[in-house]
């Protein structure tokens, strides 16, 4: 079981990156879930693969991390995070898009791809730190926003637009990485 | 809030709405753009798009079951 466990170490370690941008603590956070997925093998039941069981140790165990590392040294936000001003230059000045979104087709076949995953995985690291972790929180782990703001001790305007930043950045970037060239 | 939308503030109210309920008037408002703007149209289904990819990551797994 142990050696069974281990095969998807490398899977983990990169979820628990996007999330924590820090290898120690990803590093810390990955040990963590499988010392207790050897420990609870028993409850496993089989229902769902491996994988996805042990990503789920996973999330719990990166979110006892974020609130740990919150309370010894507090979200460093900065303002350009916060700000949507690099925004602007999106829209024209009547308020239009300066370049039309494109039409994706059907995107629903990008989700049997592994390959889309990994383009995903290469958007979500070239998002800002918070911004990634918050769309992370939200959209991978399924927390409310509400539970999110407190977790990360951020109200819920600068929660909303992380999560705006995170949405149009990822956008972009699927559009140019994935999309355009008719992956 | 004004009825009449620009693209820029609609995709905010689109975000949000995946967030919390937005007002009544928020709702009207962002129905009213939608209905008439193919960009925030795609921007709108591009959004909820990335909402299940995300609920997907880390994807499907290797048929040798690695990942």
């Amino acid at each position: 079981m142990t050696e069974d466990l281990e095969r998807h170490r490398p899977v983990l370690l990169r979820f628990a990156m996007l999330q924590l941008r820090n290898r120690a603590q990803a590093e810390d956070a990955v040990q963590e879930a499988l010392i207790a997925a050897i420990q609870g093998a028993k409850n496993f039941a089989g229902k769902s693969s491996v994988r996805t069981w042990l990503v789920g140790i996973l999330k719990h165990k990166i979110v006892d991390h974020i609130r740990r590392s919150r309370r010894e040294e507090p979200l460093d936000l900065p303002d350009a995070e916060t700000s949507l001003e690099d925004f602007d230059v999106l829209y024209r000045e009547d308020g239009h898009y300066a370049s039309m979104p494109a039409e994706w087709g059907d995107p629903e076949a990008a989700l049997s791809q592994r390959k889309f995953f990994e383009t995903l995985e290469r958007c979500l690291e070239g998002l800002p730190k918070n911004a990634a972790r918050v769309f992370m929180l939200r959209e991978v782990m399924g927390m409310e926003t509400a539970e999110i703001c407190k977790e990360l001790a951020i109200t819920a305007t600068n929660c909303w637009v992380l999560l705006y930043r995170a949405r149009m950045s990822l956008r972009a970037c699927l559009e140019k990485r994935w999309f355009a060239i008719g992956a | 809030m004004k009825l009449k939308l620009t693209c820029k503030e609609a995709g905010r109210l689109i975000s949000e709405g995946l967030d919390r309920k937005l007002s009544l008037p928020q709702r009207a408002a962002l129905r009213l753009h939608l209905a008439i703007c193919d960009a925030c149209t795609r921007i709108n289904a591009q959004f909820r798009f990335l909402r299940r990819a995300a609920s997907f990551y880390p994807g499907p797994e290797r048929d040798d079951g690695g990942s």
